[in-house]
C-alpha cells in the first residue's frame, strides 16, 4: 500500500479567481468561469510542492490535499 | 403547464394494473381513493415476523441478511446495494438516526408521493425496520407536502397502538429540484437550508447533527417491509437474477393513461408503456430516469429490457423511474432546452461551475432550440467544463440528460439553424413547475 495525495477542490468553498492556477499551473486551469480545474489523477511527485502552495494560498481553504490509498 | 403537486394529484386517481409475478407488490392491488389503513395494511401484507425479537441483534444479522440476498438496490436514482448502506451506518459510531426521503424533488415524478398517499404504513414498516437494523433511535420522514397530512395521520394511529419502538415524526419536504440529494434533505432538516453540502464528511458517519444517518428513498424502505415479511427468494421472483424485484415507475407524457404503475425490473419498455395503456399518438423518443436522465429513440427502445443491463445500449438507466414518452408532433430540442433552462434555475447556487456553467449552457441550448445564433462548439465544451464539478451530481446529472438530447435530436440542429422545426406542437409534454418557466 502506498498513500497516493490527490488535491481537490470543495466547489462549495471555492470563489473562484484562481490564486491556486497561477501558483499551481501544471496541476490546475481555470474553467471558462475562473474556477478551477485539478488536473485528473494524484499529484505526481516532482508537483508536490505546487500543490501545498495552491493549498496554502487558498485564501477560502477550498483546496486541500487528501490521502488516496492504492494497492501496491 | 402543471404545477408539480397538481401533476402529482392529477395521475394519483389511476388504478395500477395488476401483472404478472404477483404485481403490484407496493401499491394496493385496486384504487380505494383513500391511503390503507393500519388494519388494511396488515390484513394485505400481513404482521411483520416476531415482532418481539425485534432486537439490535437480531434485525442486524438475520433481516440484513435477507435484504442482501435480496440484492435490493436504492430506488431513489443511484440504484446503491442498500444492504451495504444499512451496514455502513450499523457499523459507524453515534447513535444513528433514519430519514426517509420521500423528497421526490423531480417535477415530473410521483411515485413516491403516489406510494406515501395509499400504502402509507408500508413505508413505515420499512423505516422502522431500518432503524432496527442501525440501531437508530429515531425515524425521520421527509414527505412531499401534498402527503404529509396522509403520513402524519398513519403515524398517528401507529402511535396509538404504540406499534413502534422508535419515535416517528414526519417532515414536510422542500419543494426545490436539488432538495431531495440526501445531504440536502439532512441540511434541511438540520438548519432549513435544502441545499448540499461538501463530501466528506459522510452521512454515515457524520449527518444529521453530527449522528450517523441513513437516507433512504421512501420506495426502498417499503421493499425492506415487504423482503423482511416474504424474504428474499420471494423478492427475487420479480426482476432479472443481476438486477431482482420490482419499482415504480411513473409515465407520462403521450400516452393514454399516465400515472404510476410498477413493474418488475427488465420488463421490455414497450410493456411499461403498455402498463400505462399504451402510446397515445405516434411517439419520437422516450426520457428515461427522469431529468437526469437519456433520451432514447422509439420504437428502437420498445424491446430492451427496463433495467440498467438491458437499457446500456442506449446508454439509459431506469433511475427513479421515470417514462416520459414525446409525441411525434413534439420538438425533443425544445423540451430539452425548456428543461435545461429549469435545471439551471435550480442549481442550489453553491459551486461556480454550476452556477455560471449551467446557467451558460441553457442559454446557448434555448438559442439552438429557438434558430438564434448559437454556437454549438461553445455549447459542447461548456458540457464537458462542467460535468463532475459540483459538490453535488446536479450539473452531471444535467449535463448527461442534455448530452443525450443533442444527440437525439441532433438532425433537428441543422433545421433549427434554418429556422425550421419538425415539430408541429408548443405544448410541452415534460412538466416544469409555473413559477421557473421563463
Ligand atoms: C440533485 C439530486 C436530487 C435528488 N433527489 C432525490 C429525491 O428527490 N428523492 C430521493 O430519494 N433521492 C434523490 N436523490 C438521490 C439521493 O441523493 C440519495 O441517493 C437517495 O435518497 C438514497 O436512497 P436510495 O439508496 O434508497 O435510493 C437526488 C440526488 C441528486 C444528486
Ligand atoms: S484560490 Fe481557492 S477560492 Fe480561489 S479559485 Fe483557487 S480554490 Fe477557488
Ligand atoms: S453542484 Fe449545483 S446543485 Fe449541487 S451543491 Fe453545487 S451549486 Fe448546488
Amino acid at each position: 500500500m502506498t498513500a497516493e495525495r490527490v488535491l481537490r477542490v470543495n466547489p462549495i468553498a471555492c470563489a473562484g479567481r484562481g490564486l491556486c492556477a497561477e501558483v499551481a499551473p501544471e496541476l490546475i486551469t481555470l474553467d471558462d468561469w475562473g474556477f478551477p480545474v485539478i488536473a485528473k489523477g494524484p499529484v505526481p511527485p516532482g508537483q508536490a510542492a505546487e500543490a501545498r502552495a495552491a493549498v496554502r494560498i487558498c485564501p477560502l481553504l477550498a483546496l486541500r490535499l487528501a490521502a488516496r490509498r492504492t494497492a501496491g | 403547464m402543471i404545477t408539480a403537486s397538481e401533476h402529482a394529484s392529477r395521475i394519483r386517481g389511476a388504478p395500477p394494473i395488476a401483472g404478472p409475478g404477483g404485481l403490484p407488490r407496493l401499491l394496493p392491488g385496486s384504487f380505494a381513493g383513500r391511503p390503507l389503513g393500519l388494519a388494511g395494511h396488515l390484513a394485505r401484507h400481513g404482521e411483520l415476523p416476531a415482532a418481539e425479537g425485534q432486537d439490535a441483534r437480531a434485525c442486524a444479522t438475520g433481516w440484513l441478511a435477507e435484504i442482501e440476498r435480496a440484492g435490493l438496490t436504492g430506488r431513489g436514482g443511484a440504484a446503491f446495494p442498500t444492504a451495504r448502506k444499512l451496514a455502513a451506518v450499523a457499523a459507524a459510531a453515534g447513535r444513528p438516526v433514519v430519514v426517509v426521503n420521500g423528497t421526490e424533488g423531480e417535477p415530473a415524478s410521483a411515485k413516491d408521493k403516489v406510494l406515501m398517499a395509499t400504502e402509507p404504513h408500508l413505508v413505515i414498516d420499512g423505516a422502522v425496520l431500518a432503524a432496527c437494523i442501525t440501531g437508530a433511535t429515531e425515524v425521520i420522514i421527509v414527505a412531499g407536502p401534498a402527503v404529509t397530512g396522509i403520513v402524519e395521520e398513519a403515524i398517528a394511529e401507529r402511535r396509538a397502538l404504540r406499534r413502534d419502538p422508535v419515535p416517528v415524526r414526519v417532515v414536510p419536504a422542500a419543494d426545490r429540484f436539488v432538495a431531495g440529494e440526501a445531504s440536502a434533505v439532512v441540511n434541511w432538516l438540520a438548519n432549513g437550508r435544502p441545499v448540499p453540502t461538501p463530501v466528506p464528511p459522510r452521512l454515515a458517519q457524520h449527518g444529521l447533527h453530527g449522528r450517523p444517518t441513513l437516507v433512504q428513498n421512501a420506495e426502498t424502505l417499503a421493499h425492506v417491509a415487504l423482503i423482511v415479511r416474504h424474504g428474499a427468494a420471494w423478492f427475487r421472483t420479480a426482476g432479472t437474477p443481476a438486477e431482482p424485484g420490482s419499482m415504480l415507475v411513473t409515465v407520462i407524457g403521450a400516452v393514454r393513461a399516465p400515472g404510476v404503475r410498477e413493474v418488475g425490473i427488465g420488463t421490455p419498455v414497450s410493456t411499461v408503456l403498455d402498463a400505462a395503456g399504451g402510446p397515445a399518438q405516434r411517439l419520437r423518443a422516450l426520457l428515461i430516469g427522469g431529468y437526469f436522465g437519456t433520451w432514447v429513440p422509439w420504437p428502437e427502445a420498445a424491446d430492451l429490457p427496463f433495467s440498467a443491463a438491458g437499457l446500456a445500449p442506449l446508454r439509459a438507466v431506469p433511475a427513479a423511474g421515470l417514462v416520459a414518452a414525446l409525441p411525434a408532433a413534439a420538438c425533443g430540442l425544445a423540451e430539452t432546452a425548456r428543461v435545461a433552462r429549469y435545471l439551471a434555475d435550480e442549481s442550489a447556487g453553491q459551486c461556480g461551475p454550476c452556477v455560471f456553467g449551467l446557467d451558460a449552457i441553457a442559454t446557448e441550448l434555448g438559442r439552438v432550440a429557438a434558430g438564434r445564433p448559437a454556437s454549438l462548439a461553445l455549447l459542447r465544451r461548456w458540457l464537458s467544463q462542467v460535468d463532475g464539478r459540483g459538490a453535488c451530481r446536479h450539473p452531471d446529472g444535467a449535463v448527461r440528460f442534455i448530452r443525450s438530447g443533442l444527440e437525439l435530436f441532433g438532425p433537428e440542429l441543422d433545421l433549427h439553424a434554418r429556422g425550421w422545426c419538425s415539430g408541429t406542437t408548443d405544448d410541452p409534454v415534460l412538466p416544469v413547475p409555473r413559477r421557473l418557466t421563463r
